[in-house]
């Protein structure tokens, strides 16, 4: 019997160690490439092109106050970008988010008028509302295992009649009455909806919001377990289960995350107009869902930032008003926003392709 | 594969004479007893026997469809045995989860590695296992030392790495393979499943995995090595056991076998030789051409499957 295939025992010859060895196949590279690599960068260079471009075109923008109104329209959507983009990392999508704000306006806005309490019931009322249906897409998610995709389908045109239905059943009107006499609506007005005075610009303190919220998000997404948890959950869910990640608690809690937005802005909203006009909403949740991919989240999940969607949301709220400022006219701005759409992403995926190429 | 070392071979057979138990004396980590599985009214595993020793490679060789995925499936915990029964450290065991295995030690690199192909390298070795430092409204990840274990880990088990924020899926099949092991064995595995790691990957990759599975067994670890490759099996196993239609068709130290007679035993082994001389009957085939019987005394071909 000849046997020449033997083991060689190749643990005898020592693996290498110690450190300060390099591999020497991949060459670092330049800073300025590993920059691009990241998935903030390109809508970065997408916003400042789409702001010099204004700044040329629109003298007007270059005023203090144009500019807080810019980033006021862009906080608004940028408050709700974030979840949204959160749970988009996380591998899925909440198509109800736009109508989700509101119901919860609607909810605060109705238990404090007809029960006639204070508004801060309502808006406790509404966030408890808000989380609940948050947490029902990501428990039918989980449990039936649909994409999140029919569910908040579901969800979304559920919650759109119900806002109808209800508001005309209860308030005999399609808007909610106004609440502006209630008690602690002032209060309540001062946190979701006042303003502040810089120098002698007048800024939103929903832009202030937005930028602490961006900032918690980030550090939450880059620096904790649970950030490192999302990436996990919508990179590889099956993998992210096998290495002890709670998948489950994961996602549910990233749609609660979106149902916590959609309070929030919700209640910006109510406390801003006194009143809601229960048929808003529709086709909000794609701007928040665009804001997201143009800030470079990854549609399928698993990659990309927090901070990317703050430009996002920045591009919107600098053209929407940029258009008006230019003094075109302001149908021109859906139109706008498809090309910048499909121009950030087409971007973002060549930026992404050249720099993460071996 | 061909590049053997006589002297090295002799005394892997010196160390372990009889594939009995590991010189420390201690027992198996891992023991399996008539163990079993019925799916409904299909039995896809009936009566196996396997023992897992420290510093052990035991190799479960099979085809497709032979029940090396049931059986790896019960002792990593995502299924339970219905018959026989599975012991760990001498004391029956049924895991209801990957979690109760994982807690006594049994750690599964399965074939997808369990690994997140976008997240960088040293986020993937500690996922669902993150470091943390500072108390709880500000605890965050401790990314530096994370950074500095997974290097230090990574190199112990022989994989350098220039840069370990590169996303997972940049590297080659071979070192992904190799961080899935040195994650597991980094993670307190005292019993390491490696499901098919080889299946995939190239020679010279398969050689890289090869190498860190001895590497593991140097460390220690029990280590049980599912492929359908017994060449790869042959290269680092101590311990062989063929699986046929959900029953141990071979269970023999390395001692005890060759690797043609291995090689024999994964082909068919018994039904070939009915097969030949069926044949032989049949006529119009030359049979004397074909692989032989074990105990034919003539040097056997060696069937190309399940080289990569």
């Amino acid at each position: 019997m000849d046997v020449t295939q033997q083991a060689a025992p190749a643990a005898d010859t020592p693996p290498a160690s110690g450190t300060g060895q390099r591999d020497g196949r991949t060459r670092q590279r330049s800073l300025a490439l590993r920059l691009l690599a990241r998935p903030e960068v390109g809508v970065f260079l997408g916003a400042v092109a789409v702001f010099v471009f204004f700044l040329v075109q629109a003298p007007t923008v270059r005023q203090g106050s144009s500019m807080a109104t810019v980033l006021y329209q862009a906080s608004t959507i940028g408050i709700m970008a974030l979840p949204v983009a959160l749970l988009m990392i996380g591998g899925e999508f909440d198509l109800s988010a736009g109508v989700a704000v509101i119901s919860s306006a609607l909810t605060a806005a109705m238990i404090s008028f007809q029960l006639t309490m204070n508004v801060w019931v309502g808006v406790l009322v509404a966030l408890v509302l808000s989380l609940a249906v948050g947490a029902f897409n990501g428990w039918m998610m989980v449990r039936t295992g649909l994409p999140s995709f029919l569910v908040t389908l579901g969800t979304f045109l559920g919650l759109q009649g119900v806002n109808l239905a209800v508001t005309k059943l209860v308030t005999g009107n399609v808007a909610t009455d106004d609440i502006s006499d209630m008690d602690g609506f002032d209060q309540a007005k001062s946190v979701f909806s006042s303003s502040f005075h810089l120098g002698d610009v007048q800024v939103k303190i929903t832009v202030v919001w937005w930028l602490v919220f961006a900032a918690l998000a980030t550090w939450v997404l880059l620096r904790t377990k649970y950030g490192n948890w999302i990436f996990a959950v919508g990179g590889n869910k099956d993998s992210a289960r096998a290495v002890g990640v709670p998948v489950t608690f994961t996602k549910i809690s990233l749609f609660m995350l979106v149902g916590f937005g959609a309070w929030f802005v919700g209640m910006h909203q109510l406390f801003a107009f006194n009143t809601v006009q229960s048929g808003e909403g529709v086709g909000q949740e794609l701007i928040y869902i665009a804001a997201a991919v143009i800030g470079g989240c990854l549609l399928t999940g698993g990659y990309g930032s927090a901070i990317g969607p703050v430009f996002g949301a920045f591009m919107f709220g600098m053209v929407s008003q940029g258009i008006v400022f230019a003094g075109w006219n302001p149908d021109w701005f859906k139109a706008f926003l498809g090309v910048m759409l499909l121009g950030a992403t087409l971007i973002n995926l060549w930026v992404r392709q050249s720099a993460t190429r071996r | 594969m061909t590049t053997a070392d006589p002297q090295k071979t002799t005394a892997v057979a010196e160390k372990d004479p009889a594939g009995g138990p590991a010189p420390e004396g201690a027992g198996p980590l891992v023991e399996l007893r008539g163990a079993g599985k019925s799916y409904g009214n299909i039995r896809a595993l009936h009566g196996v026997d396997l023992a897992v020793h420290p510093g052990r490679v035991t190799c479960v060789l099979g085809d497709n469809g032979a029940g090396k995925s049931t059986l790896i499936k019960i002792i990593s915990g995502l299924h339970q045995h219905t018959e026989g029964e599975v012991l760990v450290d001498g004391t029956p065991v049924r895991f209801n989860t990957p979690r109760e295995a994982l807690a006594k030690g049994i750690a599964t690199v399965y074939q997808d590695l369990a690994t997140v192909p976008l997240m960088p390298v040293w986020r993937n070795f500690f996922l669902g296992s993150e470091m943390t430092k500072g108390p709880w409204p500000v605890r965050r990840l401790d990314i530096a030392r994370m950074k500095r274990t997974a290097d230090e880990e990574l190199r112990n088990m022989g994989i350098v790495l220039d840069d370990l924020e590169q996303p997972l899926g940049t590297l080659s099949g071979g070192q992904r393979q190799s961080v899935a092991i040195a994650r597991a064995v980094y993670f307190g595995a005292r019993v390491l499943i490696l499901d098919e790691p080889t299946a995939a990957l190239g020679v010279k990759q398969s050689g890289v995995v090869l190498k860190y599975i001895a590497a593991a067994r140097e460390r220690g670890l029990g280590v049980i090595f599912i492929t359908h490759n017994p060449h790869h099996a042959y290269l680092v196993g101590d311990h062989f056991s063929v699986l046929r239609l959900g029953t141990l068709e071979l269970s023999a130290a390395r001692s005890e076998v060759s690797l043609e007679q291995l090689t024999n035993h994964m082909a068919g082994g018994a039904e070939l030789d009915a097969l030949k001389h069926e044949l032989e009957r049949a006529g119009g085939v030359d049979v004397e051409a074909l692989p032989g019987a074990p105990d034919a005394g003539e040097p056997a071909g060696t069937p190309s499957e399940g080289t990569a």
